[in-house]
């Protein structure tokens, strides 16, 4: 399974959540799939998913989701320490590790060789840390939210992109309707 | 010791509701940091690296909390992508409250190096900054508080050497 193959799965679970959505190919792809008002695409900062994904979750009660992937989390590695000593139980970070840098041609990440985000997020501290296969993401992730406790996931599966559209909309749009999304879902 | 200018901004930034607040630490932000971080009506994340900051900021604007940041001027060289990327592209308010190393008063010559590009660099991103050589000018900080929130952009108050001396 590829990236597209999760999110096609998990599709069903992200519907009316709070999802933060990593730069590039994940967003387009989420975009075809599943587009909604609570859904917030980056555009640009590679490596901030997860910090966005954590500032939400920290002012408010809903669940957030981030999904993020192995060569960004990388790019921001500090960031689980951040997490870690932050925690919030309604964040959920998705790790789509596919030991590539999907977006700019697949080149490998290190993540794919000696170095385990598994491993790292632990290290840093994060309690709840679930390595798993890409069949399994769907149940880890709805596993992740029964559960209240914050959770990284960190979903194994292989390199590669489907050929879909760049996200034809106005970041200050999206980031108006993911701010009133936070509002409905908590009034 | 916190001094009274670094209640003052304290006091402002609760005033105007900045309930979310990271940092990454400079020997002039102590006093204000350590303020922060005791308060309870603001959320104080320290962060690694300024540009995790933004984004951080940037999530809990979005979640329905008004953010900032507090950081050195040399801070620029590491955020300048997340600036222009996520918080000018978004409309994000950000203010910032920089400690503007490299001034008159300085002892690290290194310092100096960024501090002559920190304005040439705020005009080319199109950054509005107030730059705080006196204690009095704190009296202006909500005012400017309520520029950032008013226009959604990034806003740098530059505190010098200048400024933290003459802080009683």
């Amino acid at each position: 399974m590829i990236r597209y193959d999760i999110l096609k799965t998990i599709a069903p679970i992200l519907k009316e959540k709070l999802v933060v959505c990593n730069i590039g190919s994940p967003s387009q792809e989420l975009y075809q799939l599943l587009d909604q008002p609570s859904n917030f695409y980056m555009f640009g900062t590679m490596g901030l998913c997860s910090s966005i994904g954590l500032g939400v979750a920290l002012v408010q009660d809903q669940p957030v989701i981030a999904i993020d992937g192995d060569g960004s989390v990388l790019t921001n590695l500090a960031t689980l320490s951040t997490i870690a000593n932050n925690p919030a139980d309604n964040f959920i970070l998705l790790i789509v590790d596919n030991g590539s840098y999907g977006s700019t041609g697949d080149q490998p990440t290190y993540a794919g060789m000696a170095t385990s985000l598994t491993e790292v997020a632990r290290a840093c501290g994060c309690r709840n840390v679930v390595e798993c296969s890409a069949e399994e993401t769907a149940a880890e992730l709805e596993k992740a939210l029964s559960s209240g406790k914050m959770t990284i996931i960190i979903s194994k599966c292989q390199p590669g992109n489907v050929n879909v559209s760049v996200i034809d909309d106005d970041p200050v749009n999206i980031a108006s309707r993911f701010s009133n999304s936070i509002k409905e879902l908590n009034s | 010791m916190p001094t009274p200018t670094d209640k003052a901004i304290l006091d402002s930034l609760v005033r105007n509701k900045i309930g979310f607040i990271t940092s990454v630490p400079c020997k002039q932000l102590a006093g204000v940091i350590e303020l922060v971080d005791n308060h309870e009506e603001i959320y104080h994340i320290p962060s690694n690296k300024e540009d995790e900051g933004m984004g951080l900021c940037a999530g809990a604007y979005l979640g329905g909390t008004r953010s900032a940041i507090i950081m050195q001027n040399t801070a620029l060289g590491v955020a300048i992508n997340s600036l222009v990327t996520l918080i000018q592209y978004y409309h994000i308010p950000l203010p910032m409250l920089i400690s503007y190393r490299g001034e008159v008063g300085e002892k690290v010559a290194c310092q100096v190096e960024m501090a002559i590009h920190t304005k040439p660099l705020l005009q080319q991103l199109n950054i509005p900054y107030f730059h705080f050589t006196k204690a009095e000018q704190v009296n202006g900080l909500d005012g400017i508080l309520q520029h950032s929130q008013m226009c959604k952009k990034p806003i740098a108050i530059l505190a010098d050497a200048s400024f933290w001396s003459s802080a009683s």
